[in-house]
């Protein structure tokens, strides 16, 4: 990769939706963004402000209305064959096991049987589902299906890693235990992540970069905020320190006013509706 | 069982005290009688494997179908806006009208009957089909693109399995049409098969051997729901207990 082209670029992205009344809902606009090689990049903002539409960008699954997504300096058409992506809501096949689940990238792309599953079985050591192989997803507690979703991301070996809110739907200790697992097999692989939370905190411990953005409708990139904590982290004991939370309370004065606006923004429509 | 018993008992008893009209109630022992005599020289199980043929061979032809044309149009929105009319006309057709004319088509064999059990069983695979593909979630469809699915993977691992769940879940419902069908087809017209049986006994006021028909068919349906509903229960294996 020549050196100053990103691994992931953004330029001037726009993405508006259809509406019902036959409008157009601008869901982001003017998003500009680089993302370099090998970094761990945090995106933050108010629930409904469009995180998910950005990451759909990058996998190519949501064609933006303007401008262009970049990919190692070239411009994106159709999917995005280089990116993993671990959805927001759930995404495995009910009707094949953990196993089948895990390998499926690597059925889908020939690999026999014998060698899918023995890649496979070594994921699912890594992520700890050991003795799990035979299970449905609905046998499984909501940690462990997204412990066999990384592992089935994962296996694929993406050069790109765009992950949504992973970890919203988890109790804070399989929350915290699930971070410092992804930091341990992010540290070293190389791989581009871009990490979708709108949890400021989580943001700030796992990141090189925290992206703040705006309420929608329209939302657009309010800050960047580079998070130069020393690495490797541990993050039990990271969020106490006085680095860490001077970060933190300076985002969070910002983000705190976007949440505020986008509150206001709804409450004010419910009242409209009422009237 | 003892509902069954005592039920089977009064009834016996009303019928030798005269209360009840032997003619119209034949006495249950007379009934176990007449199934013993089929049973031992051995011709009932030749009508019932003519049925038994009959509604399989409906059932296979009828699922592969409505499993095709399902697919086919869920997957092309064009084609099902251009077919929704008619296949709703069809539906809605009363069929057991279109069983004598199917027995003027294709004869008294067991085909009219099983072009007619064919009629019933399609619409509903068809409509679970139709349901089953459009139903899937985005994200399931959306997640195996992104591991790299092509359109070929994505009806084998996504699609078709969605569909299965659907057409299992109402594998009851297309059994007990393709045994109706033959049946139905056998009464109107043939000259072997239970329904045929039962329509031979009513024609000479036999209703022994009317009633004797109805409960070995009775039999047959409550074995064969047994087995259909453990197959179900093991091809939808994973989904949530309750939700079959
Ligand atoms: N496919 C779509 N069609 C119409 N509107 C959409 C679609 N996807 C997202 N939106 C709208 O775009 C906005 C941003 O959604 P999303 O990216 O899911 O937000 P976030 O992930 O930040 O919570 C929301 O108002 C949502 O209703
Ligand atoms: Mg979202």
């Amino acid at each position: 990769m020549p050196p100053g082209t990103a691994m992931v670029e953004l330029a001037d992205v726009v993405v508006s939706f259809p509406t019902n009344d036959g409008g157009d809902y601008t869901a982001v606009s003017d998003i500009h963004l680089q993302v370099e090689a090998g970094t761990f990049l945090s995106v933050a903002g108010p629930t409904g402000c469009g995180k998910s539409t950005l990451l759909n960008a990058v996998a190519g699954l949501v064609a933006p209305t303007g401008g262009q997504v970049l990919i190692d300096g070239q411009p994106l058409r159709g999917l995005n064959d280089r990116v993993g992506y671990l959805f927001q809501q759930e995404a495995l096949l009910p009707w094949k096991n953990v196993l089948d689940n895990v390998a499926f990238g690597l059925q889908l792309r020939g690999v026999g049987k014998a060698e899918r599953e023995e890649r496979a079985r070594e994921w699912i050591w890594r992520v700890g589902l050991s003795g799990f192989e035979r299970a449905y997803p609905h046998q499984l507690s909501g940690g462990m299906r997204k412990r066999a979703a990384v592992a089935q991301t994962w296996l694929v070996d993406p050069d790109i890693l765009l992950m949504d809110e992973p970890f919203s739907a988890l109790d804070v200790q399989t929350r915290q235990i699930m971070e410092n697992e992804l930091l341990d097999l992010w540290t070293g692989s190389g791989k581009t992540v871009i990490f979708v939370t709108h949890d400021l905190d989580e943001a700030v411990s796992l990141s090189d970069e925290v992206v703040l953005l705006s309420a929608g409708p329209a939302s657009h990139i309010v800050g960047r905020y580079p998070i130069d904590l020393p690495r490797p982290r541990n993050l039990m004991d990271l969020r106490t320190r006085p680095e860490f939370t001077e970060i933190y309370a300076r985002i969070w004065a910002d983000l705190r006013e976007e949440v505020m606006k986008g509150y206001e923004r709804t409450t004010a429509n419910t009242a409209d509706r009422r009237r | 069982m003892a509902i069954a018993v005592v039920g089977i008992g009064t009834w016996e008893i009303l019928v030798r005290a005269d209360v009840m009209d032997a003619f119209f109630f034949p006495r249950p022992s007379d009934i176990a009688e007449q199934i013993g005599d089929w049973v031992s020289d051995g011709d009932i199980f030749d009508h019932l494997l003519i049925t038994l043929t009959e509604a399989l061979l409906a059932l296979v032809i009828g699922s592969v179908l409505g499993l095709v044309v399902g697919f086919v149009l869920a997957r092309w929105q064009l084609l099902a806006e251009i077919f929704d009319p008619y296949i709703k006309m069809l539906n809605s057709l009363p069929r057991v009208v279109l069983a004598p004319i199917f027995l003027l088509w294709f004869g008294l064999g067991i085909w009219s009957k099983v072009v007619f059990g064919v009629t019933l069983v399609f619409f509903i695979v068809f409509f679970n089909t139709y349901q089953g593909v459009r139903e899937v979630s985005a994200v399931l469809v959306n997640n195996a693109r992104i591991l790299g699915a092509k359109e070929g993977q994505m009806l084998r691992h996504v699609f078709l399995p969605s569909a299965l769940t659907w057409i299992f879940s109402s594998l009851h419902v297309s059994v007990g049409f393709a045994i109706v069908g033959a049946v139905v087809g056998e009464y109107l017209g043939a000259s072997e098969g239970m329904g045929y049986l039962i329509s031979e006994a009513e024609g000479v006021f036999d209703t022994t051997g009317v009633f004797a028909g109805m409960v070995v068919l009775a039999a047959v349906v409550l074995v064969i729901d047994l087995v259909v509903h453990r197959v179900e229960r093991f091809l939808l294996r994973w989904k949530p207990d309750g939700a079959i």
